[in-house]
């Protein structure tokens, strides 16, 4: 199996396997459940590249491993391009060894939208820890599917999770949702910010500041890395001031009482606020040199901490299995109905019946799902 | 695309190993590999065998891919495909190596384990479509 072509594969794809989500598997799940769990590195290897490859039988094999996940704490870090993700990666990666803890790291890259090739590069800056097999690093490429990239991203840290990992990081450059949605995974998030990065500041304001729950100024020892620190620091303080119950978690979970703390709660009643609200802090770096580093753990610390005392671990597990659940069924949803529209002449001869005015959208789209949905029907009522 | 249709692609590491500083081979062959749709995980410079293996069993490679131009690579080759053997995954991992091989070693190399070494002049095309041809289906 070396296709490379996308049309290739969704053609295949389409040509009437729908019985594809019950194909038979094409690899020996037990042994492989077997071998990871039992520790073995080869195995655990192999079952991501499962994972990302949607080797039939995968499903299985994720599901076989879930019963063995939830003891992994899951740290996120993203950030632009150059501001230091996986140098400081590298170094987390070494002080969690340091403390007893074994270590798995998922870098993302992103894939050439063209070729579908990708360079991964991440693993050049990751030489502290190099020769230690209790780190596990994987590189991921973006692979060019769209909404895939996060399934596939929280289905290699169940991997990692089963396989006994303590502490795993995801990197992945902030450029987009889809990234957004890869940190999502983590229970803790880590944004990186560079000195003299105003603009930054700027983008963070416009969307990936409501996922935050650290803020790291790496290359803290070049100019204005003080200003860059003050400015996160306000614009922190500005949203807090607008509203305490916002930073209490980047999925917007309401917790405990928070808000009854009311209009200038955070600053009358500060220990009361404390107790319900993070605090996003801003921790200066210098990763190239390992400075800080262990007060980027504490940082992590406290917040699983705080996850863990307001229940919103709990509560943020509950909704990502949701929203995964519901990006499944969507896919397979979708996939049924790829099917459906081939049968039908494809998308192409449908899209032309409408620009003709033969037809219009709402009529396709009926059409297409009446039967999906007598078939429900009827299932429902036995 | 359904959450099971597949999504095979080739994943490779490039990989500079031993004192040898010229990584320019390893940089066109990388960014040839990543044009045809591959996935490339390049190792930087300077690496021992170790850390070669350990890269490539935890990223899963098809291909490893070495470059020496060092001439150290009676002794580097062997200590890697003794360490992919350790760990189970020598026998399906494609091993190629380029670079300055003299013809005789070329043979002991093949001999030991490595698929094809590829010298100076190789068209990328010619290692491409090897890669193709000889990755193997592993399940």
């Amino acid at each position: 199996m070396t296709e490379q072509s996308v049309p290739e594969e969704s053609a295949a794809a389409a040509n009437g396997q729908s019985t594809e989500r019950a194909a038979a598997p094409a690899f020996d799940v037990d042994e492989l459940v077997e071998n990871l769990v039992a520790g073995e590195h080869r195995a655990l290897a192999r079952a991501i590249t499962h994972i990302e490859d949607r080797t039939p039988g995968y499903r299985e094999l994720v599901g076989r491993l879930h019963e063995h996940t939830g003891d992994a704490s899951v740290v996120g870090i993203t950030g632009s391009p150059g501001t230091g993700k996986s140098t400081l990666v590298d170094k987390l990666a070494l002080e969690y060894r340091d403390r007893g803890h074994t270590v798995g790291v998922i870098a993302v890259d992103p894939a050439s939208p063209f070729t579908g090739g990708a360079v991964l590069g991440d693993r050049i800056r990751m030489g502290s820890t190099v020769g230690d097999m209790e780190v596990f690093v994987r590189s991921m490429s973006a692979r060019g599917a769209l909404g895939g990239l996060a399934a596939a991203t929280a289905d290699a840290v169940r991997a990692l999770d089963a396989f006994g990992k303590d502490r795993i990081i995801i990197e992945t450059v902030g450029a987009g949702q889809n990234e957004i949605d890869v940190v999502r995974t983590a229970d803790t998030v880590a944004v990186l910010v560079q000195p003299g990065a105003g603009d930054d500041v700027q983008m963070l304001k416009a969307g990936i500041l409501e996922i935050a729950d650290c803020f790291v100024v790496n290359k803290a020892d070049l100019d204005g890395a003080n200003r860059t620190v003050q400015e996160l620091t306000e614009m922190l303080q500005l949203e807090r001031d607008v509203d305490p119950v916002v930073r209490t978690g980047h999925h917007g979970v309401p917790e405990g009482d928070a808000s009854a703390d009311g209009d200038g709660g955070a600053d009358v009643d500060e220990d009361a606020a404390d107790a319900t609200t993070w605090r996003t802090p801003v921790v200066e770096t210098i990763a190239t040199k390992g400075e800080g580093v262990d007060a980027v753990i504490e940082a992590f610390d406290d917040h699983r901490e705080h996850l863990q005392a307001t229940g919103a671990l709990e509560e943020r597990a509950r909704l990502r299995y949701a929203e995964e659940i519901r990006t499944l069924l969507r896919e397979d949803l979708g996939a049924i109905l790829e099917d459906e529209i081939d049968r039908r002449g494809g998308i192409e001869e449908l899209a032309r019946a409408v620009h003709d005015r033969e037809t219009d959208p709402y009529a396709v789209a009926d059409d297409l799902l009446a039967p999906i949905e007598d078939c429900v029907e009827e299932q429902r009522l036995e | 695309m359904s959450v099971e249709g597949e999504q095979r692609t080739i994943r490779c590491l490039v990989a500079k190993v031993g004192l040898d500083g010229h990584d320019r081979g390893a940089h066109v062959i990388a960014r040839a590999f990543r044009d045809a749709g591959f996935e490339v995980i390049y190792s930087g410079l300077h690496n021992a065998p170790d850390e070669i293996v350990q890269a490539a069993v935890q990223e899963d490679v098809d291909v490893l891919g070495i470059s020496i131009l060092s001439g150290a690579h009676n002794t580097l080759v062997p200590k890697i495909i003794e360490g992919l053997e350790e760990y189970g995954a020598f026998e399906d991992t494609l091993l190629i190596v380029g670079g300055v091989i003299p013809d005789d070693d070329k043979q002991e190399l093949k001999e030991m384990g490595v698929a094809e070494v590829f010298g100076p002049g190789t068209e990328l095309e010619t290692t491409i479509e090897f890669v193709r041809e000889n990755v193997q289906d592993r399940r």
